[in-house]
């Protein structure tokens, strides 16, 4: 076999491919731009791995035939942007309550609704958190580059099957849309991790009792492991039930498994934070800015850095407040009115100043501006 | 292939030790219909290991849960996006979505539209008892017009779907009629539905007194019966009828049958030709 070869590279082609080498063997999907490349691309390497592409009627069937596809053991992904996403979030919640793994990659575009198809944003960071009702666990993890997209999106498979939660992948359109040289990894280079099946006998299989790690071992629809599985609320054996003190047990336990994960899941990268008294936050196609604002102001001799977020939720708090007492400012730059700016201040509880740059309007975000808000204070 | 006594049979697929009693209101139809559905399964002579029941969301969605196959009960309208992937996902497995009225032809209507017209190989059992028994017996889709709900207080003033025509114009490969009076009518075309490739489905007519006859003046359930009884016509019959006629009685037996491979098996032909290559 050859070794790992540079190619030229979509930030979507990317999620696909990463996928595939994740071992994503089902995609489900609608065509909605910026996203649609990565149905296309799949609609023609899926069937020549032997896995299946199918494109459903809506988002709505998108997720659910990936849901179903889950449950009859693959490793099942869809891919959508803001309008897709939003109808999406009825069995976000059904794959988060009945802890059914599946990735979700969501193209962000400018809204509310419609919005601008072609143009870039982060508005849909609180929607991945609580868009579907009631409360849940998530994991929504994002990309700053073509490389990036490709190594998430096996991280988002990983976490998905270990923990038996939908991950949401967040990128903007500019990531999406982005050719870049990247080279891809060779097989066995990055961890691929599967979902833990069950190996008792099929009677005393219990199909939501977690193991010691709070996750329950998954078995396949026709494995042998009848079970139920449902959206209503349920007892450690998939039954309904309406017990208060039963409900409790159950929905804690999914808290609990995601908890003991913070430290897998709460994935940062900092850029000269040691001695950084301005710290920028920032995530997808901004940290990029960011990163170059960082440079300049480090030339004028302010002492900036960067904590690039590369996991939203659970967010990354153990991250940030490594810096409290240490860094005066943080100061978030994102695509949106502020979403991870809220964030950041309800985190800090007044341990520091929370600044934002922000680029609501589908514009892009350069350097310059960024390092003017910061001189200027960054408010 | 029925060797087990119908008594035994129920005990058998029955989750009788761990999730009853049930919630269905004495007089419901979904009894019936789950005991042919359970003799149907029987005379297949599909493991139940194989059996995968989707169910949504109403009344009848709650069969999923009590019987012992691989049972999944989704949300509401969702049941045959979820059969579609498991199907298309695992082929080996023998699918069946449950459903009612509202969720296969008001919110899952989309679905069903192209489940049929994909013709993905999965087997839809829609339990129409023309209302939403679940949430207290409003109007549904299927809501004959002039029928009093608790959202048509004066009567409906729209038209009905029917079930079984609309999945048979949408691509269906196999589409019947069967009412929980003519039961074993009802099991056997259950049967001839499980044992096709494609898309199949059976339109079952239902009962509803607590809430449907109750407000059309059929209280009891053998009021109810009896309407089905003298209203049903088999479909040969009903082509003598006027279109007056026919919109008033229930068409039983098979709507429409045809021999086109299900999408399983065209998505297996187009890998073997990739393969090839």
């Amino acid at each position: 076999m050859e070794g790992p070869q540079a190619v030229l590279l979509q930030g979507n082609e990317a999620v696909a491919r990463g996928a595939l080498y994740a071992g994503m063997s089902f995609f489900a999907g609608y065509p909605i731009t910026p996203s649609t490349e990565i149905a296309e691309l799949l609609s023609g390497l899926l069937p020549e791995e032997g896995g299946v592409f199918i494109q459903m009627e809506d988002e709505i069937a998108s997720l659910g035939a990936c849901l179903g596809a889950s449950l009859a053991g693959a490793k099942a992904m869809t891919a959508t942007s803001g309008p897709g996403f939003s109808l999406m979030q009825e069995l976000i919640g059904f794959g988060s309550g009945a802890e059914i793994p599946v990735v979700i990659v969501d193209v962000m575009r400018l809204g509310p609704s419609t919005g601008v198809p072609t143009s870039p944003s982060q508005g849909d960071v609180m929607q991945a958190r609580w868009g579907t009702h009631g409360d849940h666990p998530i994991i929504a993890l994002t990309a700053d580059s073509v490389a990036e997209c490709f190594e998430m999106t096996v991280r988002a498979f990983n976490f998905s099957e270990l923990y038996r939660v939908p991950v949401i992948l967040l990128i903007d359109e500019i990531i999406g849309h982005l050719r870049e040289k990247v080279t891809l990894p060779a097989a066995g280079e990055l961890a691929v991790k599967n979902r833990a099946a069950p190996e008792m006998p099929p009677e005393w299989y219990e199909p939501y009792a977690g193991a010691s790690n709070g996750v329950p071992p998954m078995s396949a629809l026709g494995g042998g492991y009848r079970h139920n599985v449902t959206g209503l609320l349920h007892d450690k054996m998939g039954l309904p039930t309406s017990d208060p003190e039963v409900i409790r047990a159950s929905t804690d336990r999914l808290f609990d498994k995601m908890r003991r994960g913070f430290g897998d899941i709460c994935l940062t990268e900092e850029y000269l934070c040691d001695d950084a008294e301005t710290i920028l936050i920032s995530y997808g196609s901004p940290a990029r800015s960011a990163r170059e604002a960082v440079d300049a102001l480090r030339a004028e001799g302010m002492k900036a850095g960067l904590l690039k977020l590369k996991t939203l939720w659970p967010f990354p708090r153990a991250a940030l407040e490594r810096f409290a007492g240490k860094a005066q400012r943080m100061v978030v730059c994102e695509m949106n009115r502020g979403q991870v700016y809220r964030e950041t201040l309800r985190v800090g509880r007044g341990r520091w100043e929370v600044g934002k740059v922000l680029a609501p309007y589908g514009e892009l975000f350069t350097p310059e501006k960024i390092a003017r808000a910061v001189r200027g204070g960054g408010k | 292939m029925n060797t087990l006594p119908n008594r035994l049979i129920l005990q058998k697929y029955l989750r009788h030790n761990v999730h009853f009693p049930h919630i269905w209101c004495p007089g419901c139809g979904n009894g019936i219909f789950l005991g042919a559905l359970l003799r149907a399964i029987e005379r297949t002579g599909y493991h139940r290991d194989q059996i995968v029941l989707v169910g949504g969301i109403g009344c009848i969605g709650r069969a999923t849960s009590y019987v012992d196959f691989n049972t999944v009960h989704t949300a509401h309208g969702r049941a045959l996006p979820f059969a579609t992937g498991i199907k298309a996902a695992n082929p080996a497995l023998k699918v069946i979505a449950i459903m009612g009225d509202g969720d296969a032809v008001a919110i899952g209507g989309n679905h069903l539209i192209h489940a049929c017209r994909r013709n993905i190989d999965v087997t839809a059992l829609v339990v129409n008892n023309f209302n939403y028994g679940m949430t207290g017996g409003q109007m549904s889709p299927t809501t004959p017009e002039g029928a009093r709900t608790p959202t048509s207080p004066g009567g409906s003033i729209e038209e009905p779907f029917h079930i079984a025509d609309l999945a048979a114009c949408a691509g269906a490969s196999f589409s019947a009629r069967a009412t929980t009076f003519h039961v074993r009518e009802m099991e056997s075309l259950i049967f001839k539905a499980l044992s096709r490739d494609g898309f199949s489905m059976v339109e079952v007519i239902s009962s509803c007194p607590a809430h449907y006859g109750a407000n059309n003046g059929a209280k009891t359930p053998v009021e109810m019966m009896r309407w089905q009884k003298e209203y049903s016509v088999p479909v040969d019959k009903a082509a003598a009828l006027s279109p007056e006629e026919r919109k008033k009685m229930i068409i039983t037996g098979i709507i429409a049958e045809r021999e086109v491979p299900g999408w399983t098996e065209k998505y297996r032909a187009t890998l073997d030709g990739k393969r090839e290559k």
